[in-house]
């Protein structure tokens, strides 16, 4: 069997940070596992910009942040394995991986979990109707309208107002498709608000919030769907029916971090999130197992990504290094008020990297409020925000002079109180 | 085209009849009006081999069931498809239920069904540890299994290919007339002329019938819609759980599939409209209500995917099989509606019988049984998977993740023997797109491969049948 250092499993933003990370602080002995054929992951079908302001201060497309990471990742003669497939993956972190050379077995010493996350598809949802063709995840016509160069449909009603979504309104109509709604089951958007308005006000697409599809219509081809508002339960209002006639629907109902690997390795997933619990350095309950990116909590901007993946690969470096695990004292971060979870979940003052981003996402929209963070039941900061929304995650940073000021505390604990 | 025996429709039914007439000397077509066999009720279905203690003794339901039941051991391991005799029970929720479970098995033992008991809920606990606490006793049947309907459809049509008989898919038999002792069927697809017909057209059989015949049948279908759960719930149950049957059937069942899934439904309500494969909130809400009376804590939030299937049943709620009383070689195998699937063995055995009669067809001396899926890179052991790559690269080469499916697999079920490429029967004959992501990997993918191996633009792929293209124009044709 083969051994290295160090897995990366996916050649997404966060794999190549990952991979980054991992080098620069001394691991040379890295293969990033990519099943397609090519790096980059979804970055390569997001050919609109806005990437990159926070990492490099200048808006990149997709395509041209992901070539960033990959000259580097190249430069350092980090290996990838193309269109190969991981399998499976043991406790033990040995790795069955497939491609057209043959079936691999591969011992790592350390391995990170980067394999992104995938869109929450119509089955998902039990929508009732029939089952013609034109319905398409967001991404899957992203894919098909940027990579292929094909129009999913004509007339097309999005249903979720996620961030791809969004782009897909805009896309679509720049492409001369005709989007007639978007259709969004909360009474807020899950997505960014400058794609709200940079990608539906700026072309008048209205945005139909607590509605949803009721009903798909069509026997070989979609030719209508039928909407619905819906009540605080989420539950369908009768008698607010309406049909709107259209060729296609695009899902863009959620991201589900993909995690099957994770589970045969015998990672804890959190419930909350979908992804690992992990500790202030990305490191899973599996001792020398690492997440990252979306697969560990879905982002909305892929900066964030690479940060939090750089830190996954520096982790995973010092791990081999030491080639042991160190002794922790882990202090639980407590989700409270409004505060649907944390990442990380625990934190060891003495090994956390100073200062430490935690990120978290508020359960509903909140105006006027405070983000607080207490040592114990002491608070040590409150920071005044004047709209909080599930569509973008927040951040607190937790320093370890703040643990020394509050030592012997028994948990931090974050919450939403009113201002 | 002029052959000696037409079967119209290439649901299990005509699949298998057209297996069966292979044996015999005979030129034999089937005419198929949608893109792929296994189109219709065959493909949407509980997949279960009854075992028969449900059906009227005495009519042909229970006949065919009981005669066929056994027959699935050896047919499988013939024709390669999966099956598994994983056993029913029947459960009863109150002690006034238990004279029905006590019924049922009279009148399954009435029907010759072997080896039933009926159990008390220690026993019932032992074999479904994760039963109901409600259940309170059950009709153990084990002879009951599962199949998976439409893998059991294409080994019958593929193994009747490999024996001579001719496809014809999209091929709607718009007007049949009878002179001078032919049959001449002919629609937009052309025309076919056959001494013999045979009529398993499933829910339009009365038409068919109807065009030809002056004894008249009613089709009327019945709505039955299911959920899948993902495999993550495969193991909730072993058995396959029935509730005690009502008058519009043998309701809504739990069971395990034998692809690992976990499958509820289905509703049974009667409908107009012969195409409506609608599901409806009303049904879903009712499959997913009832099925969790059976099991504790039924996972409903796993629901992967819903569909709809609809029954074809006659009137007076028996199987039409035989002569017609007034077309000479017109034979119908009509209101084929559950126990449908478990009777297909005996049905053509017993129909080809009688096509054997009438034609006084010689054996086939090349008949050859056998037939054998492609092989699965999901069933492979580490060896074999070295041993499939090193043949064929394409075996290195995985397309749909969630269930494991390779590029050589969809190349396979797009090179087979009945000519398919629409995106649902490749699904269907790989998996590819049935898992829990439900394709939203694989479909970037496959029409790729499609368009690539019929040298096809990508916007002529289509979803399942002319019509269903999955993409339209090229966006950027004007730049």
């Amino acid at each position: 069997m083969q051994e290295i250092d160090l897995a990366i499993i996916g050649g997404g933003p966060a794999g190549l940070a990952a991979a980054l990370g991992a080098h620069a602080e001394g691991v040379k002995d890295i293969v990033i596992f990519e099943r397609d054929s090519a790096p980059g992951g979804i970055l390569n079908q997001c050919i609109h910009n806005g990437f990159g302001l926070h990492t490099f201060k200048e808006e990149l497309t997709g395509p041209e942040y992901a070539e960033r990471f990959l000259q580097q990742v190249l430069a350092a003669k980090i290996p990838i394995w193309r269109n190969t497939m991981v399998l499976d993956i043991t406790p033990g972190r040995v790795i069955t991986a497939v491609n057209e050379q043959g079936e691999v077995k591969v011992k790592a010493k350390a391995i990170i979990l980067a394999m992104g996350c995938r869109e929450r598809p119509r089955g998902a949802l039990n929508i009732p109707g029939t089952r013609p063709a034109g319905i398409f995840t967001a991404g899957t016509a992203q894919k098909y309208v940027n990579l292929n160069g094909y129009l999913p449909g004509r007339e097309v009603v999005i249903l979720g107002s996620g961030d791809i979504g969004l782009i897909m309104a805009r896309r679509l109509t720049l492409e001369g498709a005709h989007v007639q709604a978007v259709v969004e089951l909360m009474p807020f958007s899950t997505g960014l608000k400058r794609n709200i308005v940079q990608c539906l006000d700026d072309f008048g697409i209205p945005l139909m919030l607590s509605h949803t599809v009721t009903e798909i219509i069509g026997k070989k081809r979609v030719e209508a769907v039928k909407i619905a508002q819906v009540d605080d339960k989420r539950q369908p209002i009768a008698g607010t029916e309406q049909l709107i006639k259209c060729d296609t629907l695009l899902l863009s109902v959620g991201l589900l971090p993909e995690n099957e690997l994770s589970k045969s390795a015998g990672v804890q997933l959190s419930p909350i999130t979908g992804g690992a619990v992990v500790d202030d350095r990305l490191q899973t309950s599996v001792e020398g197992i690492f997440a990252c990116g979306n697969v560990l909590h879905v982002h909305d901007l892929v900066d964030f990504v690479s940060e939090e993946s750089m830190l996954a690969g520096r982790s995973a470096a010092r791990y081999i290094l030491k080639n042991q695990s160190q002794k922790r004292h882990n202090i639980p971060i407590i989700t409270k008020q409004g505060v649907r979870y944390t990442v990380p979940s625990f934190v060891d003052p003495a090994l956390m990297d100073d200062p430490l981003a935690v990120r978290f996402r508020v359960d509903k929209v909140y105006r006027d409020h405070r983000i607080c963070v207490y040592f114990g039941d002491q608070l040590e900061t409150s920071r005044k925000t004047r709209i909080l929304t599930p569509g973008e995650m927040e951040s607190v940073t937790l320093t370890r002079a703040m643990f020394e000021k509050h030592a012997g505390a028994p948990s931090v604990t974050i919450a939403i109180e009113e201002a | 085209m002029g052959y000696d025996v037409a079967i119209i429709g290439g649901g299990v039914i005509g699949c298998a009849i057209a297996r069966e007439l292979s044996r015999l000397r005979l030129n034999i077509v089937v005419l198929e009006k949608e893109c792929d066999v296994a189109a219709g009720s065959s493909k949407a279905n509980s997949g279960i081999v009854h075992g028969g203690h449900d059906c009227t003794p005495g009519t042909l339901k229970a006949r065919f069931n009981v005669e066929a039941n056994p027959m699935f051991d050896e047919l499988s391991k013939t024709l390669d498809f999966p099956f598994k005799r994983n056993g029913s029970l029947v459960l009863a929720f109150e002690e006034d239920q238990i004279p029905k479970l006590e019924a049922l098995k009279q009148q399954g033992i009435a029907n010759g069904v072997p080896g039933l008991e009926i159990i008390g809920r220690d026993e019932i606990v032992k074999l479904e540890p994760n039963i109901s606490d409600t259940v309170v006793a059950a009709l153990q049947v084990p002879t009951g299994g599962i199949v998976c309907p439409y893998e059991m459809t294409f080994a019958f049509a593929e193994n009747a290919a490999a024996n001579g008989v001719t496809f014809r898919l999209n091929f709607f038999a718009e007007t049949i007339e009878k002179r001078d002792g032919l049959f001449y069927i002919s629609g937009p697809a052309g025309e076919v002329t056959a001494r013999v017909l045979i009529n398993a057209a499933g829910l339009y059989a009365d038409t068919v019938n109807n065009m030809l015949s002056k004894h008249p049948i009613t089709i009327t279908p019945r709505s039955g819609e299911y959920c899948l759960l993902d495999k993550t719930e495969g193991d909730l149950v072993s058995h396959t759980l029935f509730q005690l049957p009502t008058k519009a059937g043998k309701g809504i069942l739990v069971t395990p599939t034998v692809d690992g899934n976990l499958l509820l439904g289905p509703t049974s309500h009667p409908i107009a409209d012969k195409d409506d494969k609608a599901t409806t909130r009303a049904g879903l809400q009712e499959v997913l209500q009832t099925a969790q009376k059976d099991v504790q804590h039924l996972p409903v939030n796993k629901v992967i995917t819903s569909f709809t299937g609809l029954r074809a049943t006659a009137e007076g709620d028996d199987f039409i099989i035989g002569p017609s009383p007034d077309v000479e070689n017109l034979f119908n195998v009509a209101g084929i509606a559950s126990p449908g699937l478990t009777s297909a063995p005996a049905i053509a055995q017993y129909v080809a019988g009688l096509v054997a009669q009438a034609t006084h067809a010689e054996q086939n001396p090349d008949f050859q049984p056998v037939r054998r899926a492609f092989p699965r890179f999901r069933h492979m052991t580490d060896a074999q998977r070295q041993k499939a790559i090193a043949e064929n690269p394409d075996y290195g080469h995985i397309i749909c993740r969630c269930e494991q499916v390779t590029k050589a697999e969809i190349l396979a079920a797009i090179r087979g023997p009945l000519g398919v490429h629409d995106i649902d029967a490749i699904k269907r004959r790989t998996r590819a797109g049935m898992g829990r992501c439900q394709g939203g990997f694989c479909l970037m993918r496959i029409p790729e491969i499609v368009a690539q191996e019929l040298h096809i633009p990508l916007n002529e792929v289509t979803k399942n049948g002319s019509g269903t293209n999955l993409l339209m124009d090229p966006d950027k044709q004007s730049l």
